[in-house]
């Protein structure tokens, strides 16, 4: 089932003439991993916002496990559903402490004590961050600092987490510590994952690949057939992984070989198949 | 240089003046207050005086840390102690020149006066030395609670108050970063006269205000996506919870404040 549903979904910001979403039609299934590509501008940060009625479609609907994020009633259920976690880890951490700022939305939420120290204790584990829970945010690198706030949502207990360019802060180490965090979340927790991001190499491990530009889904698949679709990657300002550029670089050339090798290895056998022959 | 900014002064320790409550603290800063102004007499102050040194040595803060809090208002209680001096026309004279008369009665009142502003000053640090600002943030918020009754926002002001305790080392270390780049340009923060100085902060205040304005639309964002929707309905992780120590200290507070009454109404 679809954990988060987006219906004929358009936007535009107060103010602005021009429309931000031109109608996205997006299903996202409940344990996936979606990785969501587009270059600054195409509305992906916008959607992120709108996955849980942070903002709300001026067009169309979205629908969270079935709830209609403009139902006001129902925002809380909404907001629990799906945890928002952003770019810039110092602007989403809210107190002096790791522990007390993990607790911070399930406090919101009303949850007894006892079980919120568990909870935050729990999400703390999972992120690996449970032995600095007493330190200042502030002292922590950058990917230490995203991990926090990734268990400040998970604390909540979303049954989906939306990662809005987590890693655009971070070093090369913090970005591959976020990256790793959140593929453990689906992968052993089966929590369903929407990284929106700008690089490629982020969304080799995702299930699904979702490119956006100028408001409008123009690619939706496997990463495979996604990054194979070498041209409009292109045209989008999108760059593909170093793996995909060589082959297509090498097909182009004139030598056959398949663009569906991602990983380093596989495009090293591929080079290889094709000298042996 | 900017990173040494320590905030409300508070001194981590594991003595019993730091694990009472805040609140307990608080009471007793306000108790402790009462009780000096109601002191009489030497009795009275030698009291309040011995009250105040036993609080200090049981906290282990070093009296180097309330010499430092005391002295950027050394004017002011120097400033009581020579107005009480030549305003108190009590007991023999024993200097009389132009308008400046000092007597018996008034050296003893300016010593009295001094006493009590530096042993108040004393009491007030004590609470922030020991007491980590959030800490106190949360104490004020649940004191100040019955005032929601008459619409007193006070989980948004305590909000409010701990956020910006949050983000002052955030905003420190990009006052830091902001100040570097100005200077990489060949500004100058140091020299010149006090105008060209201030002058010279502007560049530096206008990019840190506008970041701020930006931090505050994420950080609302962020909160928001976290479920936040005031005070209401809202628990918490570690609930305060008065122990026997506190009820004790309540004890001795009123014992205090007790005996100033007592002094003060029936003398010695």
């Amino acid at each position: 089932m679809a954990i988060i549903k987006t219906e004929d979904l358009h936007f535009t910001y107060e103010g602005d003439e021009l429309e931000t979403l031109h109608g996205v039609n997006l299903e996202i299934e409940e344990g996936s991993f979606v990785a969501v590509l587009g270059h600054n501008g195409s509305g992906k940060s916008t959607l992120a916002k709108l996955f849980n009625g942070i903002l709300l479609p001026t067009g169309g609907r979205v629908l969270v496990d079935g709830i209609d994020t403009a139902d006001e009633e129902r925002v809380l259920e909404v907001r629990r559903t799906v945890g928002l976690v952003f770019q810039n880890p110092d602007n989403q951490i809210v107190a002096n402490v790791v522990e007390d700022d993990v607790a911070f939305a399930p406090e919101n939420l009303g949850v007894e004590s006892s079980e919120i120290r568990r909870r935050v204790d729990d999400a703390l584990k999972t992120v690996g961050m449970y032995e600095y829970r007493l330190h200042a945010p502030h002292l922590l690198s950058g990917g230490q600092k995203q991990r926090v706030a990734i268990a400040g949502v998970l604390a909540m207990r979303p049954r989906c987490i939306v990662l809005d360019e987590p890693t655009a802060m971070l070093d090369p180490v913090g970005r591959r510590e976020v990256i790793s965090t959140v593929t453990r979340l689906c992968r052993e927790q089966g929590i369903t994952v929407v990284l929106i991001t700008h690089h490629m190499s982020e969304c080799v491990g995702a299930d699904r690949l979702v490119v956006m530009s100028e408001g409008r889904i123009v690619a939706d698949g496997a990463p495979r057939e996604v990054f194979s679709q070498v041209e409009l990657l292109k045209r989008e300002g999108l760059s593909v992984p170093a793996t995909t550029e060589l082959i297509y670089e090498l097909d182009a050339e004139g030598w056959t070989l398949p663009l569906t090798a991602l990983t380093v290895d596989e495009c090293a056998d591929a080079v290889m198949a094709a000298l042996a022959r | 240089m900017l990173k040494d900014i320590t905030l409300g002064q508070y001194f981590p320790g594991d003595t019993v003046v730091h694990r009472l409550d805040p609140r307990t603290k608080l009471i007793l800063v306000i108790v402790f207050i009462a009780a000096l102004f109601l002191a009489v007499d030497w009795i009275g102050y030698a009291v309040m005086f011995a009250v105040t040194a036993l609080c200090v040595r049981v906290s282990t803060i070093k009296l180097k840390s309330l010499l430092k809090g005391l002295k950027p208002l050394i004017f002011i209680i120097l400033l009581t102690g020579i107005l009480n001096l030549f305003y108190t026309k009590e007991g023999t004279v024993l200097f009389d020149w132009w308008i400046f008369t000092v007597t018996t009665g008034g050296i003893k009142r300016a010593f009295l006066m001094v006493v009590r502003i530096m042993l108040l000053i004393c009491g007030t640090l004590l609470l922030t030395y020991t007491t980590s600002p959030i800490a106190l943030t949360d104490g004020l918020e649940m004191l100040l609670n019955p005032l929601k009754k008459i619409k007193v926002p006070v989980h948004e002001m305590s909000m409010m108050m701990s956020m910006a305790l949050r983000f002052i080392p955030t905003l420190i270390e990009e006052t830091d970063k902001i100040m570097s780049a100005q200077k990489a340009r060949g500004a100058d923060f140091s020299t010149g006269k006090l105008t060209e100085r201030a002058k010279a902060l502007l560049p530096l205040l206008v990019p840190l205000f506008v970041s701020s304005f930006r931090r505050a639309d994420e950080l609302a964002v962020a909160m928001e996506s976290r479920c936040y929707h005031g005070g209401e309905g809202r628990t918490r992780m570690k609930t305060l919870r008065l122990a026997r120590r506190d009820w004790l200290a309540f004890l001795a507070g009123a014992l205090v404040l007790g005996g100033m009454i007592v002094l003060r109404v029936y003398g010695l």
